[in-house]
């Protein structure tokens, strides 16, 4: 076992570890810890853009920015934070141009703007062009330069560490951060890595639901974590299923399409947004969107032969265009579908994207151990996080903007922090817990499979609850993901070895979705109304009364050793904007 | 099919009507696998594992049945699977290539499939090389934008035709499948290879970029543009269309005329 010494360490490099990283090595030692290599993370899967009111071809201001925000989130996003998301957008865009980010441009040389669902001028008149993108690869150009730029700077990189426990310690009665435990996948080595600071920043839970967007390797490795260590995890009902996946697999068809004049049309040909958002139309909420296409796949109005998914359709757009704003997606279209989207329509379906919830924190990225204490030395940024930027449903391009916003506040913070405090003691036995995980999946003996178990989960997951839910489907969820938890502790790896066993890593990332799916089942049971990307079937309405509030979910353990989930709440932070009717 | 308000009210494409089409008939392939586990032996092993899967699948999609259903012990890096992240270049039926973008009905599947790890790179486990001298090589070009001056206030300006001059070399992923196709690589690991020189190419043609020279040095070296040998391997290898071996020559125009 090695035990490594830093000022701050970032668990995870994709663009809010790295956006925290060049911040934070120009200040501390810092080391960044991956589970992959930094070029493999997932925010270079996003495509449109990256939301900002720069104004450079049309009126916009930050204030628009935020109330779109607001409202898009259905009223559960902490407005303060928003304030701060869209007033410091602005600069985070400027950032990464000078970091050398190649924007698409205007005539005069400008930063390009583009439409994108939910963004609108003057409170909600018409949609605006504040996503600023490049090409339709924006998170793959994001995630390239902070790369480049952490070169730039020297930052130190851990590849293909995966950080398995969280190291708390209590001094004077205050639980503060000691630092993390780390399993090298080349070697099967446990490492300790003693810090003053630790940011997670290691992305979604996506891959607990079968039809998705997201990597295999999005498992919720940081929110898993810091829930077992007694940590709670805010909003975790709330889960994004972006309208334009590609049908069956889930690749995203970025929200850009329609941005850039893409129509979503049922078998009839109809343009069916404009029934249920007149004035967006194709570009309202996501929320908004996936629901209507469910609404028409279900009543018989779907495409092919079963009738289970619609069509984007691009072929009213000029072959040109298509080449030039959305190379990419035309690409998929073309690799995986075969077909040809200058010409033919594109199957789609909605597809699990984006988790809302996650560890909270405040708007420094300082971790919370309840609705107000931080933990000292804790910070949380990106989707792992819930700040709360994003309320019950995020607005497209405000993700890559949240990584860059927060990513460099708490890279910054925490190495602030790292400056003004020494290292706290390690627990004693600091690796207890992680060799006893690993070395228990390794050794287990038992019959069940980790293919099995986590097909089954996601099965579960795609079928009760996804756009769509009721009290029925959650708890059908909630004791089929309890008998699938049982199950799990028989599980048994065939790769014994040390060396890349990445059999057992599969293993160790079933173990932290089947946590995470049974937290989010059971704060969506409670929640007994309909906001954002929660639908409650048997509770179509929005509450406010009794649910403008988040959810805190925390493990509990009782003198028998007997796991629960304890549910608790948070006020919404309300500045300028009163709950309304959300109509697009 | 009627479609009133769908341009192309004539109704579907054959594609469309097979894409549409319920799961395909399932095929039985033969996925033959280059297996080495130091732990467990020095000797490299090709192994066969045969079973049934829709050819409209990926070879990832492939792997994945083998490890998830077969044997536990198949070792491969991935992440996306859509072509985006670079995690899963592979030496697919001899060709550079990932597995995430290549489908089965693609490869000829009523005769063995082939997978072995990329080339030039040393073999850590079945299908994963060591990529750090990879990314070296990436990291000696400094691949950054360099610039004098102070920063201006607001975004620097740059024509849409200044942009366009290196959009192609933007694309480029790291998965290594063009640098790991170059003989030149294979001969002689020195060779910074054709993925870091696309890097450089990003910069030393950007506009905004006045660190041009500094890279061109460090190409002029004896182990950097001169040892391109105009095999065009690495363009059919990339798996995101960027011309690479153009790329290259352009670079090499730049030293000898030193404008850019």
């Amino acid at each position: 076992m090695q035990i490594h010494k830093y000022d701050t360490v970032i668990v995870g490099a994709g663009g809010a570890g790295m956006r925290a990283a060049i911040e934070s090595t120009k200040r501390s030692r810092t080391a960044v810890l991956t589970k992959l290599y930094p070029t493999r993370s997932h925010t270079g899967a996003a495509q449109g853009g990256m939301a900002a009111a720069l104004a450079n071809v049309e009126e916009d201001n930050w204030e628009w920015h935020t109330f779109d925000t607001v409202k898009g989130g259905d009223y559960l996003v902490d407005q303060d934070a928003a304030e701060i998301l869209a007033k410091e957008a602005i600069d985070a865009v400027l950032d990464l141009e000078r970091m050398g980010l190649p924007f698409n441009r205007t005539p005069e040389g400008k930063i390009d703007q583009r439409r994108f669902g939910g963004h609108t001028r003057s409170h909600g008149e018409a949609a605006v062009r504040r996503a600023c993108y490049a090409s339709d690869r924006t998170g793959h150009m994001i995630l390239q330069t902070l790369y480049q730029n952490c070169v730039k700077e020297g930052v130190e990189f851990f590849n293909e560490f995966y950080v398995l426990d969280l190291l708390l310690a209590e001094v004077d009665g205050v639980q503060r951060t000691a630092g993390v435990v780390a399993y090298e996948l080349a070697t099967g080595e446990i490492h300790i890595f003693q810090a003053k600071a630790v940011i997670f920043a290691s992305g979604g839970t996506g891959k607990f639901f079968k039809v998705t967007s997201n990597a295999h390797t999005l498992t919720g490795d940081g929110q898993a974590v810091a829930y077992r260590r007694g940590l709670p995890l805010e909003d975790m009902e709330f889960f994004q299923f972006h309208p334009t996946g590609i049908w069956r697999m889930g690749i995203l068809l970025t929200e850009g399409a329609r941005g850039e004049g893409g129509i979503l049309r049922n078998k009839d040909g109809e343009r069916f947004m404009e029934k249920y958002a007149p004035v967006m139309k194709d570009l309202a909420s996501r929320d908004v969107v996936s629901r209507s296409i469910y609404t028409e796949i279900r009543e018989g109005r779907g495409c092919g032969p079963e009738g289970d998914h619609v069509y984007l359709d691009l072929t009213h757009l000029p072959p040109e265009q298509l080449d030039a704003k959305l190379p990419d997606i035309t690409e998929f279209a073309r690799t995986y579908l075969g077909i040809e989207p200058y010409t033919d329509p594109i199957p789609i379906q909605p597809t699990a994207h984006y988790a809302m919830g996650g560890i909270p924190t405040n708007v420094q990225g300082e971790v919370l151990s309840d609705n107000t204490t931080v933990v000292p030395g804790l910070y949380a940024a990106g989707e792992v996080a819930c700040v709360s930027v994003h309320g019950a449903n995020r607005l497209g391009t405000n993700s890559l903007l949240d990584i860059n916003v927060f990513g460099r506040r708490s890279g910054i913070a925490a190495a602030e922090y790292a400056a003004t405090t020494d290292h706290i003691e390690l627990p004693e036995d600091p690796a207890s817990r992680v060799v006893a995980q690993v070395e228990g999946l390794r050794n287990n003996t038992g019959t069940e499979r980790v293919a099995d178990i986590r097909k089954e989960l996601q099965e579960c997951m795609d079928t009760n609850v996804m756009v769509f839910r009721t009290e029925q489907t959650i708890k059908t969820a909630v004791e089929t993901i309890g008998a699938l938890r049982e199950r799990y502790k028989n599980v048994s790896v065939q790769d014994k070895g040390k060396r890349f066993n990445t059999d057992l890593l599969e293993a160790i990332e079933l173990g932290n979705l089947l946590d995470l799916a049974e937290v989010m089942a059971v704060s969506a049971l409670a929640r007994k109304e309909s906001r954002g990307g929660h639908y409650r079937e048997d509770y179509p309405n929005r509450d406010d009364v009794n649910f403008q509030r988040h959810t805190m979910a925390y493990r509990e353990t009782d003198s028998a050793g007997n796991e629960s989930i304890r549910l608790d709440y948070k006020p919404v932070v309300v500045t300028r904007y009163q709950p309304m009717e959300r109509k697009y | 099919m009627s479609t009133p308000t769908l341009d192309k009210s004539s109704g579907h494409s054959e594609a469309l009507d097979a894409a549409e089409a319920a799961a395909g008939h399932l095929i039985t392939v033969t996925m033959r696998i280059r297996r080495f586990n130091p732990e467990v032996s020095d000797a490299v092993e090709w192994v066969d594992y045969q079973f049934p899967i829709d050819p409209k699948e990926r070879v990832l999609d492939a792997l994945h049945k083998i490890k998830w259903e077969l044997d536990g012990t198949l070792t491969f890096r991935r992440s996306c699977a859509h072509g985006i992240c670079g995690s899963d270049a592979m030496r697919i039926n001899g060709r550079n290539r990932l597995a995430c973008k290549t489908l089965i009905k693609d490869l000829n599947p009523e005769k063995p499939i082939t997978v072995e790890p990329i080339k030039g790179l040393t073999v850590l486990k079945d299908l994963i090389v060591d990529m750090d001298p990879f990314f070296q090589a990436y990291r000696d070009v400094m691949p950054f934008l360099i610039t004098k001056g102070n920063e201006p206030t607001r975004e620097r300006l740059q024509s849409a035709e200044d942009r366009e001059r290196f959009d192609d070399t933007t694309k480029c992923i790291l998965c290594a499948a063009c640098t790991s196709s170059c003989p030149v690589f294979w001969n002689d690991g020195q060779y910074f290879g054709p993925a870091a020189i696309v890097n450089a190419h990003r910069f030393i043609f950007d506009s905004r970029d006045e660190g041009g020279e500094q890279r061109l040095e460090i190409l002029n070296d004896k182990d950097g543009v001169w040892r391109c040998r105009t095999t065009f391997n690495c363009t059919d290898a990339c798996p995101r269309g960027i011309e690479v071996t153009k790329a290259i020559q352009e670079v090499k125009r730049a030293l000898i005329t030193r404008r850019f």
